[in-house]
Formats: structure tokens, C-alpha cells, sequence
């Protein structure tokens, strides 16, 4: 099976990030590395997508709270609309080459919802697809979030899974443009704390299993 | 023979695609496999590389637009059609309403040597096995640069854009004919010798012995400011209107609050106050926040505060949407988003439409003040000229104090003299008696 080599980062600010994964995408795209997965969480930020990109409407929170809080907001070269990552939230962006015969956005974009899916199972926690929404579920309350730029068959961006976050934060927004839904966490759901630490390892084990690549966990140097 | 590039089946189930970005503009040369536009479908973004070498001869759908997958979008014009400067009768331009008509495809096409290069494709291999960013490979190709005889610093063997602007700088003057080894019976066949190694603008020109003079194309966007300036210039009665501000208190303001908004990951300059000034001057006279359509005036409900960025090669004017929602930390942050990505030259059309009051900065290269032509279809703008300390009479005594010069141009068919100091009285005050809570 094709190697993925697993990073986790900790807590990295979201224009190190990108800038990160330009490298990356690079690196990949020669051949000097393996398909990656990053693990890592962001401080507050609130991201616009290609469907949001010169819109304010879906953020929320007035300039002054914004600023109150340090919380930056910022246009992104992925799809999807706005969304808010913070602490508590596993952010993953997997660098993978689809060639040859993963080159389907779609598919691509159901294999990580499923990678949710599962590492949510693993914690007991039952989470769906909901018909033309992309994302994971609960009860009508969003788990997870994705968000996807493909190069080249090359991807990066990815999801955002709600282990244990301020779930405040995403008052600032309507997450993904979706006004009508809520936002909900692992923690949330459980009734007690789970660790992004812990959340990362069954994502990192779903991820391999969903899109059959035989895990390496690299520890940072 | 030409490609036509189509819009990419991006997976099984989907039927079409929009597109978000065009990365090259018609004329532009490009090689197979160089990014060329970008797309969007469901959650995905997704950046489209070229399918073939050649010209961009001409894009058919617009940004913004969304077609079914194998829709022509572009078509590339062949290496051949480089070579003999014979364009196809598709080739005429398809290209978006404001652009102006391109060059005539001879002009944006490459000096002779190169252009056999890439129709060779043992010349296009070793350029290829040679490892290099487009950037650089664009640089190369703009220069007449063989990539292979470059040593390159970068990780394996890597050439950097470094490495090349400092080949082409050590090379002889002279170099730019001899750069390449095209085979001597076909020079002849390039119909004025090697053009001058130079961009429209920026750079000093190359002459040739002999020559007493080169001719070279604009770039698009010079071609569009000149056009606007000279239409503007048409359209509206321009008078000017110049007013002294002291910026002592706005300095004082920045050296109490300017680490707080470090913090907040943003540098307090002196153009948020400025815009912050007009907005509350715009709002107390909308006359000024309007157009002229015939014979009615067209007041705009929102204040959309374009700021003129200079670039390398031009001047482009991002605009602050509703400029008038925002508090001093968003404009802030606002201008200085925009001023980055005009700079690396990443905005979208969206970025510099509907602006309705223009900020431009002359005083940022030295200028005391300027006499800025109106960005139609606005009917006003203002000039902000350098900051400078000078002795003033404060009390009938002499002070120094950090005074600019502000001009307004503006358009008297709508604006007598007597508003247009009136709002210029209006900004003043709003400057020199600055709320300190509004920070």
C-alpha cells in the first residue's frame, strides 16, 4: 500500500500554514515526499472560501468584536465559504497525489467526510452526511467542515473536526453559509472532554483505512 | 495549429465547472503543464494547468462564468503559430468587455531563437530536465535564457529566480542575441533581429548598435490608464482645491496606539485616518459621494474607499467596500489587505469595482502635493501629499508641527468650489481634532 506519512504539528498560525502547504504541495508534485497528512490546530481565525471571498454578510461579529478578540479574517484559496477554526478544533490537511486513480473532487471530498465519520464512530459518536451539504452531521449540527484546493490532482486545505472547541467561536460566523444549522463538537455531543490528541490518532487510523495507505506517524523534529 | 483548453471533468458525477481566475491573459506565452486558470466546483477549488505550449490566443469564458466540463474556456495557440507570427483566424481575441483589443499577436510573441526552441521539443526536454519554477522558466524564456546554463543554488540543483536575474545581470549586453544556439541558417528569418531584452516598463531599454530607438509594447494595464486618464480628463471639469493639515495630533494618536494594533497584527499608518476623515466628510456631503449619469446626479448609498496602489509596472485602485462599516482597525486592515495582494497582484475584479471616492498618495514619493485626476465615474478624489515637519504659527508663535498638503480634484460640473471646501474643511477638522476614542 502507498505510505502516508502523518505530521502533527500542534498549533500553527493559518498563514504559516498555507505557506506550508505551498512548500508541500511542491515537494509532492516532485516526488520529494510521500502523501502527507498535517495534523494541527489554529488559533482563532475566521477563513473565507471561493464562495464567500469579498463578502461580509456570513461573518457576523461586528469589526470592534472582532478586534476585541484578535481574530483575523482572511481569504483563502479553497473552496467552500466561511468558516472559523480555533483552539480545540483538528484541522487536517492532507497533501495527496490523486493520480491515477483517485482523480474524482467529488469522491475526494466524500472520502473525508467518511474519515470523519468513522473516527467519530470510534468515539462512540454517530455522524452523517445530510443530502447536498457537504460536511458530517449530528442531529442537524455540524461536526466537521471541509474545504478543498486541488492542484494538479494534487490537494491541500482539507477539513476541520470539532473535537473540543469554544463552540462560541462560531457565533462570529454562519459557518459555511449555512444559516439554519448549528455547530457541535465531539465534547459537546459526549458530555465530556475529548482530547485533540486522541481525536487525531483515530483520524490519522480512518484516513488510512479510507483511502488504503499504510499510516507512518512522524514525530516533529 | 492550436488547442483549444476545455473545461476539466474534475470527477464522475460532475457536470461543470466555473471558472474563478484566469492566471494568464490573452497574448501571454505559456508552456504545457503552467497554471492557467482556476476553477471552482461543489468544495473545491482546483488550478488548471495548460494542455499545451504555445500563445494564449484567446479566453471564452469569462471569471465568474460556469459551463458544462468540455466546454472550450481558452484556446492556445500553437508553437508553429509562434514561429511564422501567422495567427489563425480564430485567433482574434476573445477577451473580457474592459480590456482593451490585445497587441497584434506578433508583437507579445518572443524573439525568433526562442520560439524554435519550443518547437523543438529536444530544446523544450533540457529545459524541462532542468529544474525551475514558471516564474523562472518565464524569466528564461523573457530573456533568451537556456536553462541548463544556469547553475542553480536551490534544493537539487534548483534554479531560483536569484539565480537567473543574477545570470542575466553578469551576462554581456551583447549576450541577448547569443543567448540560445539557433542554428545560423535561420537567423535571417528573424525579421528585425533579436528584440531589445526589455519590459514596457521599469527597466532600461537595450540598444542594439546602430539603433537609435526601440518601440515597445504596453502592458495591458498601461494601456487601460492611459485610456482612463485621458477619458477622464474629457469627461470632468477638474479644478483642484489644496488645504494645509497639521497631523500633529494623528502622530501622536499613532505613537500611543500603534503597538496595540502590532498586536492585532496590523500597522497603524497615517491612511486609515485619512479614510477615516473623508468617510465622516463623505457621509456629512453626499454630493461628493456621487456620480453623473446625463443630466441627473446619482447619489451612492455606500462609501467605497478606493486607495491607488503603485506597482512595479502601473498603479491599480482597490476598493475598501462600504469603507463606512468599518472602524479604524478594519480600514486598517482593510488597506493593507488590499495593498498586499495588488502587490502580489492577487486581487479579483470585485477588488476594484464600485469604488465611489478615490484616496490616491502622491506625497509617498516625495511630492508635496499632486493634482490627481477623478477615477471616473467618481467626481472626486484626494491627493495626500508628503508629511513633513515645518514651522507654523500656532498662537502667534512659531511651532513645528507635521504638516501634508491635501488636495481635491474635483468635478466642478457637480461641485461649485465653495462644497468642495467645505468637505475639505470637514476632513481637516476631522484630522487635527481626531476623537482619540475612535482608536
Amino acid at each position: 500500500m502507498t505510505p502516508l506519512d502523518v505530521r502533527r504539528l500542534g498549533t500553527v498560525a493559518y498563514g504559516d500554514a498555507i505557506e506550508l502547504q505551498c512548500a508541500l504541495v511542491e515537494d509532492r508534485r516532485h516526488g520529494r515526499v510521500d502523501d502527507l497528512l498535517l495534523l494541527l490546530e489554529h488559533p482563532p481565525v475566521i477563513t473565507r472560501g471561493a464562495g464567500a471571498r469579498n463578502r461580509r454578510d456570513h461573518v457576523l461579529a461586528d469589526p470592534a468584536t472582532l478586534e476585541a478578540e484578535a481574530i483575523d479574517v482572511v481569504d483563502t484559496g479553497r473552496g467552500g465559504d466561511v468558516t472559523y477554526h480555533g483552539p480545540g478544533q483538528l484541522v487536517g490537511y492532507p497533501i495527496l497525489d490523486l493520480k491515477p486513480d483517485r482523480c474524482d473532487v467529488r469522491r475526494y471530498v466524500r472520502d473525508l467526510e467518511e474519515v470523519m465519520i468513522r473516527a467519530a464512530a470510534a468515539f462512540g459518536v454517530t455522524a452523517e452526511r445530510v443530502d447536498g451539504l457537504t460536511g458530517v452531521w449530528v442531529g442537524g449540527a455540524k461536526l466537521g467542515a471541509i474545504g478543498v484546493r486541488v492542484s494538479r490532482w494534487i490537494t491541500s486545505h482539507g477539513f476541520a473536526f470539532n473535537v473540543d472547541p469554544d463552540l462560541t467561536g462560531f457565533g462570529l460566523i454562519v459557518p459555511c453559509g449555512i444559516a439554519d444549522r448549528g455547530v457541535t463538537s465531539l465534547s459537546a455531543t459526549l458530555g465530556r472532554t475529548v482530547s485533540v490528541a486522541d481525536a487525531g490518532d483515530a483520524i490519522a487510523a480512518s484516513f488510512g483505512d479510507v483511502f488504503q495507505r499504510t499510516v507512518r506517524l512522524a514525530v516533529p523534529a | 495549429m492550436s488547442t483549444d483548453v476545455v473545461m476539466p471533468q474534475m470527477g464522475e458525477s460532475i457536470a461543470e465547472g466555473t471558472v474563478v481566475r484566469w492566471l494568464r491573459k490573452v497574448g501571454d506565452e505559456i508552456d504545457r503543464d503552467e497554471p492557467l486558470f482556476e476553477i471552482s466546483t461543489d468544495k473545491v477549488d482546483a488550478e488548471i494547468p495548460s494542455p499545451a505550449a504555445g500563445i494564449l490566443t484567446a479566453i471564452k469564458v469569462h471569471e465568474g462564468e460556469t459551463v458544462p466540463i468540455n466546454s472550450v474556456v481558452a484556446v492556445i495557440g500553437g508553437a508553429d503559430d509562434v514561429a511564422t507570427a501567422a495567427p489563425p483566424a480564430e485567433a482574434a481575441p476573445v477577451i473580457p468587455a474592459p480590456t482593451p483589443p490585445a497587441a497584434p499577436p506578433a508583437a507579445p510573441a518572443p524573439p525568433a531563437p526562442n520560439s524554435l526552441a519550443a518547437a523543438d521539443p529536444s530544446a523544450t526536454a533540457a529545459v524541462e530536465r532542468v529544474r525551475s519554477s514558471p516564474l523562472v522558466r518565464r524569466l528564461a524564456r523573457e530573456h533568451g535564457v537556456d536553462l541548463s546554463q544556469v547553475t542553480g543554488s536551490g534544493s537539487g540543483g534548483r534554479v531560483t529566480k536569484q539565480d537567473i536575474l543574477t545570470h542575466i545581470d553578469r551576462r554581456p549586453a551583447a549576450a541577448s542575441s547569443a543567448a540560445g544556439p539557433p542554428p545560423p541558417s535561420v537567423a535571417p528569418a528573424a525579421p528585425i533581429g533579436p528584440p531589445p531584452v526589455v519590459s514596457a516598463e521599469g527597466t532600461a531599454p537595450t540598444f542594439d548598435a546602430g539603433q537609435s530607438s526601440v518601440a515597445v509594447p504596453m502592458t495591458v494595464m498601461r494601456r487601460r490608464i492611459a485610456e482612463h486618464m485621458v477619458a477622464s480628463r474629457r469627461t470632468s471639469a477638474h479644478v483642484h482645491s489644496i488645504f494645509e493639515v497639521d497631523f500633529s495630533r494623528v502622530q501622536q494618536l499613532r505613537k500611543a496606539h500603534g503597538a496595540r494594533y502590532e498586536q492585532a497584527g496590523t500597522k497603524l499608518t497615517l491612511m486609515p485616518f485619512i479614510a477615516k476623515a473623508v468617510i465622516d466628510a463623505l457621509r456629512a456631503m453626499p454630493i461628493v459621494n456621487a456620480s453623473v449619469d446625463g443630466d441627473r446626479v446619482v447619489y451612492k448609498r455606500d462609501i467605497n474607499l478606493g486607495v491607488a496602489v503603485a506597482l512595479e509596472s502601473g498603479l491599480i485602485v482597490p476598493v475598501v467596500k462600504q469603507a463606512d462599516e468599518k472602524n479604524l482597525l478594519g480600514l486598517s486592515r482593510a488597506i493593507a489587505d488590499l495593498a498586499g495582494r495588488a502587490r502580489a497582484r492577487q486581487l479579483v475584479p470585485a477588488d476594484v469595482q464600485d469604488g465611489t471616492f478615490t484616496i490616491t498618495n502622491p506625497g509617498g514619493f516625495g511630492a508635496v502635493f499632486g493634482l490627481p485626476i477623478i477615477n471616473q465615474p467618481q467626481v472626486a478624489i484626494l491627493g495626500v501629499g508628503s508629511l513633513e515637519k515645518r514651522p507654523v504659527v500656532v498662537n502667534d508663535a512659531i511651532a513645528i508641527r507635521s504638516i501634508a498638503y491635501l488636495t481635491l480634484g474635483f468635478d466642478h460640473r457637480l461641485i461649485d468650489g465653495v462644497v468642495a471646501d467645505q468637505f475639505m474643511g470637514h476632513v481637516k477638522r476631522g484630522l487635527e481634532q481626531f476623537e482619540e476614542s475612535i482608536v
